[in-house]
């Protein structure tokens, strides 16, 4: 179904623009090295659906932000799989992951 | 005939003072003694065959003739400003070679057995060749720049004799004085100079004293407060002179000098540094005598008064060495009294070859003295006369030549001081007769202290010595003998033919009017002195408690110390020194400590922004990121 | 209100919703829990504009795949039982600040742009369009960063192997 109709895209546009802020807001105020991750995740997949959207509404013939979208997904995903890890070692070495308590890169 | 070859005199003492510096605990005392003794033999040697060679052959109808040996451009700074070295012998700079390089070889004779086993020796010998380089170089000087920056030299290296015993912290206390008092005279000097330079274009003197020269050939000249330029550029240069010379009121570094050792007063702070001030008037004679008479008489009265002054203070010392030094202050006032009075050319130059005949023959006797003094000090370890007495058995030819060295200081024919103090007077005589009453006055007072000094010494009582003196080694001993020697037969030397204001010869006639007093007064000198002083007795004490106020002053310097320490301590250093280094210290540095401080908070506040909080580089790229969108999409 | 509007506003609402508890939650394993929320409610989204495989994906790895990774990892740094620490009150500041002014300014210029849609007609995407881009080669083939994407993946198994590793 065509969506040109009945919904807006700046609609769209506005719940992707929220989304991602609210991510953004969610890795600042976070303490936890997990939760970041999570707030990281809601900011990549509020970039796909505005990769789609766009899509969707202004190039109905072709395929770019679809496929975009999917390379996105690709890459979070092994993103998340990485990040992990790094926790896992990271839980390892400071036995906390209190994003406060690694800290040791500094002055 | 070419005497490039009194180059050595000047860089010989260099040379000797380069090595001995340089190798100074690796050669061993004695060989250190020997090498500047031997330094110095050389170049008295030379000395004397120039001299033989200049006044045997450098003569002519108008008088001895300047020689430019050496002549060489040093700095070149502009067209006119242009500073030469060399080296000028005329009749004033070959005597003074000769007395310079001779009491310079007796002191360093001399010093080998005085300071032997002294800690330094061998820097002792660096700085005797240093000063003798300085002096050297001062007194050949060709213009008038070298010989300010040699008399720099002078200073500097009689600070660091004068500070030879540096533990000590009264030695280092005199040699600071003595630099900064004799510092201080400089920048009269300086000025002196810059100002007699500029207006004649040239520090050359050959040109500056030539009769028809830019100088005295060319002034009328400018008026500044009434007085003619030229006379302001004599004053200053005079100023120089005077603290050099030790001229009331910058006399006070000559008394407080004797902190170093002996040697070192005989050669630098009686026979030839002080004597500095003195050779500077007569290089520059004629320009003081022809072009600035007022200057002259200003010279005539301070020296008059410093020799007065000097004597009376004398009568109250205990110290031998500070007797010796007041002493020295006075005789100098005699040779600027002389040169004060004199005129130029002919008869009226009388004054300034009198001057300099006394300068020539003080050399020896007052370098004879402290070499006695010294001799004596080394017997009784002690400077003072109330622990010494009756040393005429124990040490017969200290004994002997000293008591020549007093009777020539105080005028007794036919030793050399008759016949040049007998000069003096008689050139004063005929110029200023208070100025001549008051010499003649301190001529009896000279031959009373120094007969107090010497009966105080060689006879009166005897005090219990811890181990009985005995006589110095020959070390010490021939020295004296040789300036014995030299003290009777200098008188005979013709000066009057040799040293005169024009070169020419002068005719000498015997003035029985005031040869004859000049005796008389010092043989009451001697005879009062004899009777306060030849046995123990009271008599003394009575006199000093009967003149009780008259003698705490003298006894206490007059109290010009006193005044100096004040205006330096409440006025100069409260109300100049002490702001100034309140605004260096707080504002100067307080500006580089603010500075400095800014720059340290200003890193620690960047260096926060380091944190290793992930999350503060986090929002740092995202707010960097939403900054440039707003700026390029709405700002722009 | 027509259907698709009632279903977007439902969708964009659960969205919204559940990204903010997400955020705000103290409690770890709630706050992934809301992410899975989010996520499904996505994949409608996707479906409801006529990309089926999209949505498809989008549940398969992100609801199923990184979800699932976060729970475990959850577990492995045993955190379950205590309640995540609040968050500094200057944090809380600047994080405000900056999603309000990012909002702002990204609303601003998406609703004053005028978008102009392509006029030529919608493409049928079926599995078979998009099976055939995805190994095209030609002017709408995405055959390179598909190969780029699997070189990718197994750079990132190997290297996530590699890191979390027992020493």
């Amino acid at each position: 179904m065509n969506l040109q109709s009945e919904i807006p895209l700046q609609y769209m546009i506005g719940v992707s623009t929220l989304v991602f802020f609210i991510g953004l807001g969610g890795v600042l105020i976070r303490r936890n090295l997990i939760t970041m991750l999570m707030g990281i995740e809601l900011m990549l997949n509020a970039v796909n659906i505005n990769f789609v959207t766009f899509n969707h509404y202004l190039f109905p013939h072709r395929l770019e932000g679809h496929f975009f979208a999917l390379v996105v997904m690709a890459i979070a995903a092994a993103e998340a799989a990485v990040a992990i890890a790094l926790i896992i070692n990271i839980y390892r070495k400071f036995s906390t992951v209190n994003v406060d308590d690694v800290n040791e890169l500094k002055y | 005939m070419d005497y490039s070859f009194t180059l050595l005199i000047v860089l010989l003492p260099l040379m000797t003072f380069a090595a001995l510096g340089l190798l100074t605990n690796r050669l061993k005392p004695v060989l250190a003694g020997l090498l500047g003794t031997a330094n110095l033999l050389i170049i008295t040697l030379i000395s004397y065959f120039t001299a033989y060679q200049y006044f045997t052959t450098g003569n002519s109808a108008s008088g001895y003739i300047p020689v430019t040996a050496f002549n060489t451009l040093w700095l070149s700074f502009t067209d006119q400003l242009q500073i030469h070295l060399g080296i000028l012998l005329d009749p004033l700079s070959v005597m003074m070679l000769v007395v310079i390089t001779t009491v310079s070889l007796m002191v360093h004779v001399y010093s080998m057995g005085y300071m032997k086993g002294e800690k330094g020796f061998q820097r002792y010998y660096a700085f005797l060749s240093l000063f003798t380089f300085s002096m050297l170089g001062l007194v050949v000087a060709t213009n008038i720049f070298q010989m300010y920056i040699f008399w720099e030299l002078v200073g500097v290296s009689s600070y660091l004799l004068i500070g030879f015993y540096y533990e000590r912290a009264s030695a280092v206390a005199a040699s600071k004085k003595a630099f900064i008092v004799t510092r201080f005279a400089d920048l009269g000097f300086l000025v002196g100079i810059l100002i007699l330079s500029f207006n004649s274009n040239t520090f050359d003197f050959l040109t500056l004293t030539s009769p028809d020269g830019p100088v005295i050939g060319e002034t009328a000249g400018a008026l500044f407060m009434g007085v003619s330029v030229t006379t302001w550029a004599m004053l200053f240069i005079f100023m120089g002179g005077a603290g050099k010379s030790a001229m009331f009121p910058l006399h006070i570094w000559l008394p407080d000098a004797m902190e170093g050792p002996t040697p070192v007063s005989a050669l630098i702070h009686a026979a030839t540094m002080v004597v500095a001030g003195v050779y500077l008037v007569a290089r520059l004679f004629p320009i003081f005598s022809l072009s600035s008479p007022g200057a002259l008489e200003v010279i005539m009265y301070v020296g008059s008064f410093t020799s007065l002054f000097a004597a009376v203070i004398a009568c109250t010392q205990a110290d031998i060495k500070r007797v010796l030094a007041y002493s020295t202050l006075s005789q100098i006032g005699y040779m600027m009294v002389a040169l004060g009075v004199s005129g130029y050319g002919g008869e009226a130059g009388l004054g300034y070859m009198a001057s300099l005949f006394h300068l020539f023959t003080h050399a020896f006797f007052k370098a004879l003295l402290f070499l006695g003094a010294g001799s004596v000090i080394h017997a009784v370890h002690s400077n003072v006369m109330a622990d010494m007495g009756g040393l005429r058995k124990h040490m017969p030819i200290t004994h002997i030549t000293f008591l020549i060295a007093c009777l020539t200081i105080a005028g007794i024919p036919p030793l050399s001081g008759f016949f040049s103090k007998d000069e003096i007077l008689v050139a004063a005589f005929e110029h200023n007769k208070l100025v001549f009453a008051v010499q003649w006055l301190v001529a009896g007072i000279t031959a009373f202290y120094m007969f107090r000094l010497y009966f105080n010494i060689f006879w009166n009582r005897t005090p219990v010595y811890r181990h009985t003196p005995h006589e110095s080694p020959p070390t010490m001993t021939i020295p004296l003998l040789i300036l014995a020697a030299a003290s009777v037969v200098a008188g005979f030397v013709p000066f009057n033919a040799l040293i005169t204001s024009d070169g020419k010869p002068l005719e000498l006639t015997f003035h029985w009017m005031i040869a004859l007093p000049s005796v008389l007064i010092a043989l009451a000198g001697i005879a009062l002195a004899a009777l306060l002083y030849y046995r123990e007795s009271v008599r003394a004490e009575k006199i000093s408690v009967a003149l009780r106020g008259f003698y705490t002053a003298a006894n206490s310097k007059f109290y010009v110390d006193e005044v100096y320490l004040f205006i330096t301590h409440n006025l100069i250093f409260r109300f100049i020194s002490r702001p100034v280094a309140w605004f260096d210290r707080h504002i100067v540095d307080g500006a580089m400590n603010l500075i400095g401080g800014t720059t340290v908070s200003l890193s620690g506040a960047i260096k926060k922004m380091q944190s290793g909080h992930m999350q503060l580089y986090i929002w740092f790229f995202t707010s960097g990121a939403l900054l440039l969108t707003l700026i390029m999409l709405y700002l722009k | 209100m027509t259907g698709p509007q009632i279903i977007f506003a439902i969708l964009a609402s659960v969205i919204i919703a559940f990204s903010i508890l997400s955020v705000l939650d103290r409690r770890i394993l709630r706050a992934a829990i809301y992410l899975l929320f989010v996520l499904v409610a996505t994949a409608g989204l996707f479906y409801m504009m006529n990309y089926q495989f999209l949505a498809g994906v989008q549940l398969i790895l992100y609801a199923g795949g990184i979800v699932v990774l976060i729970i475990f990892s959850i577990l492995l740094t045993s955190q379950i039982n205590s309640k995540l620490d609040r968050p500094k009150r200057t944090h809380v500041f600047s994080a405000l600040l900056t999603a309000t002014v990012g909002i702002a300014l990204s609303a601003v210029t998406v609703f004053q742009f005028v978008f102009k849609p392509s006029p030529a007609a919608a493409a049928d995407v079926n599995m078979r369009t998009i099976g055939l881009q995805l190994m095209g080669t030609g002017e709408q083939g995405y055959a390179l960063p598909f190969e780029v994407i699997s070189m990718l993946l197994l750079a990132v198994l190997v290297g996530t192997i590699f890191i979390a590793r027992k020493k």
